[in-house]
C-alpha cells in the first residue's frame, strides 16, 4: 500500500515538474492520434454523406461492414498494417514501419469506421422535412445536402470525439507498427505498458493519470455536444 | 413580368389510388387563392405539385412569364416558395433560419441583415432574433416559417394549412399577416385550408377540392 501511495506521489511530482520526457510522449501521442483523426474524418465524412444521400448497389453491405469494423481489434489492425509496411510487404519500399507515420496509418484505420458509421447514422437521423424545407426555399441539391450535414453536426461531432477516445486509448496497433522506440515512436499507452513491465510505476502512473484526464476531457466534450444536440428535440 | 401558373389535366395516385383526377386551373391573377376541402381531398398534393416539389403522373404544372413558358430550373424554383404544414426549422438561431433562403442565393451580408430584420419585425419575431428557433412556440415557428419564405420575396407563396397546428390567437395573427401581405401588393398567395371560416375571410378566389377534383371555383372579387 505504501509503495502505491509512494508511486502516486512521485507520479504527481513528474506531472507538476513538466518532465521533458513525459511532455514529449504526451505531445507525440496527441500528434499521432489527432492527425489520424483528421485523416479519418476527411475520408469518413464524405463516405457517410454518400451513404446517407445516394442509393447504389451494395450500400447496405457497406454499412454493415462499417458497423462491424467499429469494433476492430487494434492488434489485428496492427498486424495488417505491419504486413503491408514490412520490408517484404506491398508498401515496404516506403520505409514507414516503426515510424510515427505507420502509427498514424494504423490509428486512421481504427478511427475511420467509427467516424463514417456514426456520421452516417447522424445524417440519416435528420428529419426528412429538413430536406423538403431547404428545397422549397430554393436550395440546389448540393446545398440541400450541406444543410442536412449541418443539421447532423452534433451527431457527427459525437462520432469524431468517440473515435478520438478510441485511438487515444489504443495500444495494440501502435505497439506493433511503431515499435515503441524511445523519443521517436513511444506514446502514452505504449510507455505505460513498457514501464509497468519494468516495474517503473511512477512514469506509468503519471501517464495513466494524464490519459485518464484526457479521456475525461473527451467524454465531457462529448456529453456537452450530445446535450446541445438533443436540446432542441426535447422541446 | 408577372409569374402565372397553369395547371393542366393533372392526375396523381398513391398505391394505385387516385388522389388527384384531371385537375386544371390557371392562377393568373394577383391575390389570395384558397384551396378548401376536407382532409384527404388531395389539396396538399395539388399544392406540392404546383410548387414543383412533386411531379404529377399525368398532366403538367407550367409557369409562364407573359406568354413565355419557363423552364422548371433552379431560377424558377427560387421565384416560388412553399411553406409546409410542418415547418422544418433548422437547429440555428431565428435570424439564421430566416436568412437561409438569402444565404443560399449568395445575397450580400448587409442586404441579408436588412431584409431579415424587416421580415422579423413584420412577423413580430424581432425580440427572438438571437434565440435558437427550436425554442419557439408552435405559433412562433409557424410565423417564422412564413417569414423565412417571405424574406426571399417570392412571386408566388404557397401555404399548406398554415394554421393547422396553432391556437386560435396565433391563427388570427397569421390570418392578419396574410391579409397585410395582400395589402402590400405581393406575393400571390395560394393556400390550403379545411376551415370554412378562414377560407371566407382570406380568399379572393376559392377553389373547392373534393375527391381529388376541383369541384367549384368562386371569384370573390
Amino acid at each position: 500500500m505504501t509503495s502505491i501511495i509512494d508511486s502516486f506521489s512521485r507520479a504527481f511530482f513528474l506531472i507538476l515538474d513538466l518532465d521533458k520526457e513525459l511532455l514529449g510522449i504526451i505531445l507525440l501521442s496527441l500528434k499521432v492520434s489527432v492527425t489520424a483523426l483528421v485523416i479519418a474524418t476527411f475520408i469518413g465524412l464524405p463516405i457517410a454523406a454518400l451513404l446517407g444521400f445516394k442509393k447504389f448497389p451494395l450500400k447496405a453491405f457497406i454499412i454493415s461492414i462499417l458497423n462491424t469494423f467499429m469494433g476492430l481489434p487494434p492488434v489485428v489492425v496492427g498486424l495488417f498494417v505491419y504486413l503491408l509496411l514490412s520490408r517484404s510487404g506491398p508498401l515496404g519500399f516506403m520505409g514507414l514501419l516503426y515510424t510515427p507515420s505507420a502509427m498514424i496509418i494504423a490509428q486512421t484505420i481504427l478511427a475511420f469506421p467509427i467516424v463514417a458509421s456514426l456520421s452516417h447514422s447522424a445524417i440519416v437521423g435528420v428529419d426528412p422535412i429538413i430536406r423538403q424545407a431547404s428545397m422549397t426555399l430554393g436550395a440546389t441539391p448540393l446545398q440541400v445536402s450541406m444543410t442536412i450535414v449541418r443539421e447532423a453536426r452534433y451527431g457527427i461531432m459525437s462520432g469524431v470525439i468517440a473515435a478520438l477516445g478510441r485511438v487515444m486509448a489504443e495500444v495494440g496497433a501502435i505497439l506493433i507498427v511503431g515499435g515503441n522506440i524511445a523519443g521517436y515512436t513511444r506514446v502514452m499507452t505504449t510507455t505505460i505498458a513498457l514501464e509497468t513491465d519494468k516495474g517503473n510505476f511512477e512514469l506509468a502512473l503519471a501517464l495513466g493519470i494524464i490519459l485518464l484526464f484526457i479521456s475525461l476531457l473527451i467524454n465531457s466534450v462529448l456529453h456537452i455536444i450530445q446535450k446541445k444536440g438533443s436540446a432542441g428535440l426535447q422541446r | 413580368m408577372n409569374l402565372t401558373l397553369k395547371i393542366s389535366d393533372i392526375w396523381k395516385s398513391y398505391n394505385g389510388e387516385d388522389v388527384l383526377r384531371d385537375c386544371s386551373f390557371s392562377f393568373n391573377k394577383k391575390g389570395i387563392y384558397v384551396l378548401m376541402g376536407p382532409n384527404g381531398s388531395g389539396k396538399s398534393t395539388f399544392l406540392r405539385i404546383c410548387a414543383l416539389l412533386e411531379l404529377p403522373d399525368r398532366g403538367s404544372a407550367d409557369y409562364l412569364s407573359g406568354r413565355k413558358m419557363l423552364e422548371k430550373d433552379i431560377e424558377l424554383k427560387r421565384r416560388i416558395t412553399l411553406v409546409l404544414p410542418k415547418i422544418g426549422i433548422f437547429n440555428a438561431s431565428v435570424f439564421n433560419n430566416a436568412a437561409y433562403g438569402l444565404k443560399i442565393r449568395g445575397v450580400a451580408k448587409k442586404e441579408i441583415e436588412d431584409r431579415v430584420n424587416n421580415q422579423l419585425e413584420f412577423f413580430g419575431l424581432s425580440h427572438k432574433r438571437n434565440n435558437n428557433a427550436l425554442t419557439l412556440s408552435s405559433g412562433e415557428i409557424q410565423r417564422l416559417g412564413i417569414a423565412r419564405a417571405m424574406v426571399t420575396e417570392p412571386d408566388i407563396l404557397f401555404l399548406d394549412e398554415p394554421t393547422a397546428s396553432v391556437d386560435q390567437k396565433n391563427t388570427e395573427i397569421i390570418e392578419d399577416i396574410i391579409l397585410k401581405m395582400k395589402d402590400a401588393g405581393r406575393p400571390t398567395v395560394i393556400m390550403t385550408t379545411h376551415d370554412k371560416t378562414q377560407a371566407e375571410k382570406l380568399a379572393d378566389y376559392l377553389l373547392i377540392i373534393k375527391d381529388g377534383r376541383i369541384q367549384t371555383v368562386v371569384d370573390k372579387l
